[in-house]
């Protein structure tokens, strides 16, 4: 049986790691080489960047970061924001990178998750979802980090980005992301029984418990957190030891 | 382990970079072999990969590294294949049609159907790897200093089946269904996992390999 996977999610914004309540209100929180080390040497199983500004400036900015990172970090890396091209993965895998996230422009172009899968292989290609709830058990997705309006069902679409050949999902929620309210776990848990890969769960992590109620409710493989360690509410294997006592596989 | 020339062979489909840093951070001075004659002087070799079989060993073919490759194993020479690196060790793989590997060693790649519904495909992430029985030790492996429980980085659909038990060094089960995590043959050798993407205890094995070959 696999651990599951904590992920440090490193929201970027220029040559910072910012962090804000759902998706706005970005504040600087610190230098992304000396987080993403510290979790590296705290236990994180992985590490996720996110260009909060990618899209909207038309181009992922992160390499230098990534070149950085790789050689200090061993451990899997996914870089999302901005990636429109086969040559915009190239260069991101090239940096050190070993997945890529991508949102915005697998809405605009869905042939080119398909596309990407088949050129890098699905492990390689994470589709990302922000979702915010529109009625009872209903969410919408959105694109540009929270800032435009699709019209897609969250569900039926990480459904739909199973099948272009995505080979795990990223979920995030809009509503609960930054608040330390808990994850959307009922979000999660449908997504994660409408498809038969892996499913990490971002957005309102606050306490080991809600980490313990994404996997167990929400049966997500994977979480992503910001806030509880950016601002050291807690360490990682805090959060792993926790869950450890929920009889969770973890690696500690 | 200075004076070995490690080569790391660029078919395109691998992810050479991490693995070159991660060489690097292990004390080796990894060069990058994009052309059949780039391999000749090496005495340790790499062969990454991700992505699929066919496309992998199609270009792996059409750079002509096939042969080449063979010949250095025929004189001696030691060869680490990653992941898919390594499911080209294989005889066959059926990963989107049937495929011939570099038969190097026996067994096929097939499938990985776990019985657990739970456990999703592709194999995403963090699991321990084990000795064949009790009776076995790691001392005169690459995994020497590991007890058997560790976890590295797996991310694959597809795993190598009807191995020979000889070849076997260490085993990973993933939702009720059993495959070779760590192989070794003579100077043949190969992770499913990524070492360079498995932490310390991933540097401990490549670090291991560079000191035993």
């Amino acid at each position: 049986m696999n651990s599951i996977r904590i992920i440090p999610r490193l929201d970027i914004k220029g040559e910072n790691v910012i962090k804000g309540v759902h998706l706005e209100c970005l504040r600087v929180v610190g230098d992304p080489q000396e987080m993403a080390s510290d979790y590296y040497q705290q236990g994180a199983d992985e590490l996720l960047y996110i260009d909060t500004v990618a899209s909207l400036y038309g181009r992922n900015n992160l390499l230098p970061i990534i070149k950085k990172a790789s050689f200090d970090i061993f451990i899997p890396l996914t870089v999302g924001g901005g990636i429109r091209s086969l040559e915009d993965i190239r260069m991101i895998l090239r940096a050190g990178a070993d997945k890529v996230a991508i949102n915005t422009y697998a809405v605009k172009d869905p042939t080119f998750i398909t596309e990407a899968a088949k050129t890098f292989g699905s492990q390689c290609i994470v589709g990302s979802i922000e979702a915010q709830r529109v009625a009872d058990h209903r969410w919408e997705v959105f694109t540009d980090n929270g800032r435009e309006h699709t019209g897609l069902d969250a569900v039926a679409w990480a459904r739909r980005l199973a099948l272009l050949g995505a080979g795990e999902l990223l979920v995030t929620s809009i509503d609960q992301e930054g608040t330390t309210r808990g994850y959307e776990t009922e979000l999660i848990a449908q997504i994660a029984s409408s498809v038969n890969i892996p499913v990490i769960a971002s957005g309102g992590a606050g306490n080991p418990e809600h980490v313990v109620r994404a996997v167990t409710e929400a049966h997500a493989a994977a979480v992503a957190c910001a806030h509880i360690f950016h601002y050291r509410k807690y360490f990682i294997n805090e959060v792993k030891t926790v869950l450890h006592q929920h009889s969770i596989d973890v690696r500690l | 382990m200075s004076k070995n020339r490690v080569a790391i062979i660029d078919y395109g489909c691998g992810n050479l970079y991490s693995l070159k840093k991660a060489l690097v951070r292990v004390g080796a001075k990894p060069s990058i072999a994009s052309r059949p004659e780039d391999i000749n002087s090496a005495d340790i070799l790499f062969l990454p990969g991700v992505g699929a079989f066919g496309k992998g060993m199609t270009e792996l073919r059409r750079r002509g590294f096939v042969e080449p490759l063979k010949a250095c194993i025929s004189k001696g020479v030691s060869l680490f294949g990653i992941c898919l690196g390594m499911q080209f060790l294989f005889e066959n793989s059926e990963e989107f049609g049937m495929y011939r590997g570099l038969g190097l060693l026996q067994g096929d790649v097939t499938k990985l159907i776990p019985q657990d519904a739970e456990c999703k495909v592709p194999h995403v992430g963090w699991n321990t790897f084990w000795p064949l029985s009790e009776a076995s030790n790691w001392d005169n492996t690459i995994l020497k200093g590991l007890s058997g429980g560790e976890q590295a980085y797996f991310t694959h659909s597809y795993a190598a089946q009807s191995v020979e038990s000889s070849s076997v060094v260490a085993l990973t089960e993933y939702g009720g269904a059993r495959f070779a995590s760590v192989i070794a043959q003579g100077t043949v050798f190969g992770t499913q996992f990524h070492p360079e993407k498995s932490g310390e205890i991933g540097l401990q094995i490549l670090k291991n390999f560079l000191e035993f070959v």
